[in-house]
């Protein structure tokens, strides 16, 4: 089994076969995973896919990693366990957004807020596929479904917002069919130390047909999207049509910027993905079609303990404050007695 | 008048007549806020360090401070010692300790007929004797049933302190190790250690009170003539070593943490915060120089999968719970199951249905952790007899859940949990070690490639290069583990995994009786009822009645030997703490017609009633 030369991308598929519907994002999202995996240098045997139930959480028997298909919205738990037992490894949970924001919203949010060193990706196609075609917590508000036949009468949750009000420390959105920038945003969830949440826009071509159209259409995704670049203006658009967004007094506003215009001059918001403050990107998130474009990319990275690096740390702290631990004297702790013979 | 000695002063030997007994139960109650858990945890350490036997049970109300003053907020604490074999902490105690009309009220008719009954006067008044839900006083008609000691206990203890400057309210805080002290003296025990105790665990005034207060109540009982007695319980012959006084949660902890090292494994413990089982979190946080990892979860299910994940991760995982959380866990805990992975899951019983009553004691869960998941998935069940012996019951379940690669349910219940015995420490060098075997071979690695004898599956990390592999909830293929849906195999596969719970019976000992292994009348019992049944057993044969009993350790996989030991006997009796929930099991599975007797109060068995069944069976009345 020595394996000398480098891996590659085939070194992470599975034998076994694919079975998700002709034309799902998920073969898209798959491809690129496996396309990025080699490049992250991380050994194959310490990669662990989790995930739960939904058509997305089938991922792990597609990769040649270790994974672990658990159960419905608890992905996130099981995944916790495996990165406290061995921070080493590099732990990735797939989940959807029936798996991961309904039953399994309260593991998401709590996995979260603690900052473990997890990559967490979401699949969105706002509809439960495995079930065949139910809304979903992410459907729109009025959605028409097997079981919302007059239309779905849930609000709407959105995943980035959901992430930033748990306390993400990294949040991205990305595109299914969007190769480069998916690749690139894996590449930044992996490098970051915490956990790193990734909404990944996917069509489901049999129940939800065309929800993302907008921004996986090469035509016009560069209107649809704003594509977030650290320390750069927030522009979206080509030459002949840019817009920029402005921030002001915690509202935004889109600012047509004719040909020539330097966005900066004007006073187009620099994207700050490291702001003290989640306020910033929570008006980020915000952004939504028709009115705005939608933002794609990294809209929050801070920096903050991990919560595998703080426990370790009271491991250690407990043995060179009592050294480390003898079940001889810790049996005979406290008030014991000898009864002679 | 009564007078407490200055500090420092000598404590002489009562000049009163000594009386011995060999055994005596004593009921400390009052208000949740008056100390009595502490009260009788340092009776009992003295009583220990006496030489006696004994056997307690804490008895608290679930709201952490109701109402002073009411009966819903009374606190108990019984102790039974003796100079001989304690099993149980007796049906009734021989003297109870009131601290207000609502622990009098409580508690009083527990009291055995004729015993001693110590009040404190000054708490009897119109506004607490009110608050007990008393019309008039009822202390009158108690001095003809009872030996009823009437003591002044709050103007004493006020007294005894008042130049510290303490205000009245932290005085009165005190009046416990009055009583303490008192209960010292009566019954002979010394209380050096106590004085001790309260010098390095209180500074100050506190400290200056709590001392003046203990020897107070202790030299009030030499110098009052309302004690004309004193009692002596001489020392009970004990096994030689090294002893401790243990909670089962306690020592499921430390059970815990010995498994770790027995098994060269890492712990790591999933858990939320529920009544009865939060000691076992709160003991296992405290000694992460084991490298113990414990994880308060955000809820049942997510301790259930982080456990599960580190199991997967190879580390030694376990969740600890109560019956509420042992119902979210299942889901959880028959994945590990499906996937056969080790992981020990103890339900600290408690009085159900629902929220039921959260610090009472109910053995209701038996059935739950036998069958309680979708499909068949029978999980291995061990079920723990006393508190000591949940140190051991916790070994032995991580060694079963490792050799076989099983989920295995460890059943404690509130009163195991709470009650402590003298637990005689064992030597380490003569635990069982058993390390454990990671797979590392990469060649011919299979991942539901099964062990002949034991039918287990390796146990393959993430992390070792050349295992990797996908497991999950869905049915697999035989051998290689890939996804199948084929009907031949979803039933072999459901067969294996049976069989192998099943042979876990290689590793159960054979059921032994205790008493003779034939004859009328046998009682099965399991779990926290052992010391009540052997009691009743041996009260009963030494009134010349045929009877034995057996206690299951293992309630699944059953002793290989149990039908035949059943079917020695004439009659079996099952006693329960539910609606005889082994009786139906073992029933359906030997064809015996085994009575249930069930007990459903929150309450642990009493030997007598125990006892008055097997008297009715044997004489042919049942």
């Amino acid at each position: 089994m020595a394996e000398t030369a480098p891996a590659t991308r085939k070194d992470f598929v599975s034998s076994q076969d694919v079975r998700w519907c002709p034309g799902c994002g998920d073969y898209s999202i798959l491809s690129n995973i496996q396309k990025v995996m080699p490049e992250l240098g991380v050994p194959r045997e310490n990669v662990v896919f989790v995930s739960g139930i939904g058509c997305s959480s089938r991922f792990p028997y597609y990769m040649n990693t270790f994974g672990f298909h658990t159960i419905h919205g608890r992905a996130p738990s099981f995944a916790s366990g495996i990165k406290l037992a061995r921070p080493e490894l590099s732990v990735w949970v797939v989940t959807g957004d029936g798996d991961g924001l309904s039953i399994g919203g309260n593991h998401l949010l709590h996995t979260i807020r603690r900052n473990i060193d997890l990559q967490i990706l979401l699949f969105n196609n706002r509809v439960y596929g495995l079930t065949k075609g139910q809304y979903s917590p992410t459907s729109r508000l009025g959605m028409k479904s097997k079981s919302s036949p007059q239309g779905s009468l849930d609000h709407p949750i959105d995943p980035i917002r959901f992430a930033l009000g748990a306390g993400a420390t990294f949040v991205a959105r990305t595109v299914d069919v969007d190769a480069k920038h998916l690749q690139e945003t894996l590449h930044r969830a992996h490098a970051h130390k915490g956990t790193a949440f990734v909404e990944i826009l996917q069509n489901c071509p049999v129940f939800n047909d065309g929800e993302w159209n907008e921004v996986e259409d090469k035509k016009t995704r560069d209107a649809a999207t704003l594509v977030l670049r650290a320390g750069q203006p927030l522009v979206c658009g080509d030459e002949d049509n840019r817009h920029g967004i402005r921030m002001e007094h915690g509202r935004p506003t889109l600012v047509p910027l004719p040909a020539g215009t330097d966005p900066r001059e004007v006073g187009i918001t620099v994207h700050n993905e490291a702001s003290d403050s989640p306020a910033y990107s929570y008006q980020l998130a915000t952004l939504a079609r028709p009115r705005f474009p939608l933002p794609i990319g990294v809209l929050r990275c801070v920096s903050r303990p991990t919560y595998e690096e703080l426990l370790d740390d009271q491991v250690q702290e407990a043995i060179e404050q009592r050294g480390r631990g003898d079940l001889r004297k810790l049996l005979h702790s406290g008030d014991t007695w000898t009864v002679g013979g | 008048m009564f007078r407490p000695r200055a500090p420092g002063e000598a404590i002489t030997l009562s000049s009163k007549r000594v009386e011995e007994i060999d055994r005596v139960a004593i009921r400390f109650a009052g208000d949740s806020g008056d100390g009595m858990q502490l009260t009788g945890t340092k009776f009992t350490e003295t009583t220990a360090l006496a030489g006696n036997d004994l056997s307690t049970f804490p008895d608290f109300p679930a709201e952490i401070r109701a109402p002073a003053g009411s009966v819903a907020g009374v606190s108990g604490f019984q102790i039974h010692f003796a100079s001989r074999d304690v099993r149980t902490p007796a049906d009734a105690p021989d003297v109870l300790v009131a601290m207000n009309p609502a622990a009098l009220k409580a508690n009083v008719r527990d009291l055995r007929p004729g015993g001693m009954l110590i009040v404190n006067s000054d708490a009897f008044t119109d506004k607490n004797l009110k608050l007990a839900g008393y019309d008039s006083d009822p202390l009158p008609a108690l001095r003809d049933t009872h030996q009823l000691v009437e003591i002044p206990l709050t103007r004493l203890n006020r007294e005894a302190v008042k130049d510290l400057t303490f205000s009245q309210r932290d005085a009165d805080r005190s009046k416990n190790f009055f009583a303490l002290g008192l209960m010292y003296w009566l019954y002979g025990r010394p209380i050096e250690s106590t004085v001790e105790w309260i010098e390095q665990r209180f500074t100050g005034d506190a400290r200056e009170a709590n001392r003046r207060v203990l020897l107070a109540g202790y030299h009030f009982g030499e110098t009052t003539e309302l004690f004309p007695v004193s009692y002596v319980v001489p020392r009970a012959k004990i096994e030689p070593g090294a002893y401790r006084n243990i909670t089962g949660n306690q020592a499921l902890a430390l059970g815990i943490i010995a498994a770790g090292v027995q098994m060269s494994r890492p712990v790591f413990l999933g858990a939320y915060p529920i009544t009865p089982a939060s000691d076992v979190l709160h003991e296992l946080a405290r000694h992460r120089n084991f490298g113990v990892r414990t994880f308060q979860a955000e809820d049942e299910i997510a301790a259930a999968g982080a456990a599960i994940g580190a199991a997967y991760a190879g580390h030694l995982a376990i969740c600890t719970t109560s019956g509420p959380g042992m119902v979210l866990k299942q889901e959880a805990v028959n994945l590990a199951y499906m996937t056969e992975l080790p992981v020990v899951i103890v339900d600290v019983q408690r009085v159900g249905p629902s929220t039921g009553i959260p610090t009472k004691v109910e053995q209701g869960d038996l059935l739950l952790a036998l069958f309680g998941r979708n499909s068949d998935s029978m999980l291995p069940v061990i079920a723990a007899a006393s508190p000591g012996d949940c140190f051991h019951a916790v070994l032995e379940a991580f060694h079963i859940a490792v050799k076989y690669m099983t989920p295995v349910v460890l059943l404690s219940d509130a009163y195991l949990a709470n009650s402590s015995e003298p637990w005689r420490v064992p030597a380490v060098e003569m635990l069982p070690r058993h390390p454990v075997t990671l797979r590392s071979e990469p060649d011919g690695f299979e991942p539901y490639s099964r062990n002949p004898e034991t039918l287990a599956r390796d146990w393959a990390v993430p992390g070792t290069k050349g295992l990797e592999h996908r497991i999950g909830g869905l049915e697999k293929e035989d051998v290689t583990g890939n996804i199948s849906y084929s009907p031949e195999n979803h039933e072999r596969m459901q067969r294996l995994r049976a069989e192998k719970i099943e042979r876990i019976v290689q590793d159960v000992p054979a059921a032994e009786t205790f008493g003779p292994d034939r004859g009328d009348v046998l009682v099965v019992g399991w779990g926290s009822t052992q010391g009540a049944i052997e009691s009743a057993v041996e009260e009963a044969q030494q009134d010349g009645l045929s009877a034995s009993s057996v206690h299951l350790r293992w309630l699944h996989p059953l002793p290989a030997n149990l039908g035949d030991l059943l079917r020695r006997f004439r009659r079996v009796l099952v006693p329960e703490l539910n609606h005889g929930q082994l009786a139906m099991l073992l029933r359906a599975r030997y064809l015996v017609d085994a009575q249930s007797y069930s007990k459903v109060q929150g309450q642990p068995f009493k030997v007598r009633e125990i006892r008055a069944r097997i008297e009715a069976l044997a004489r042919g009345e049942a």
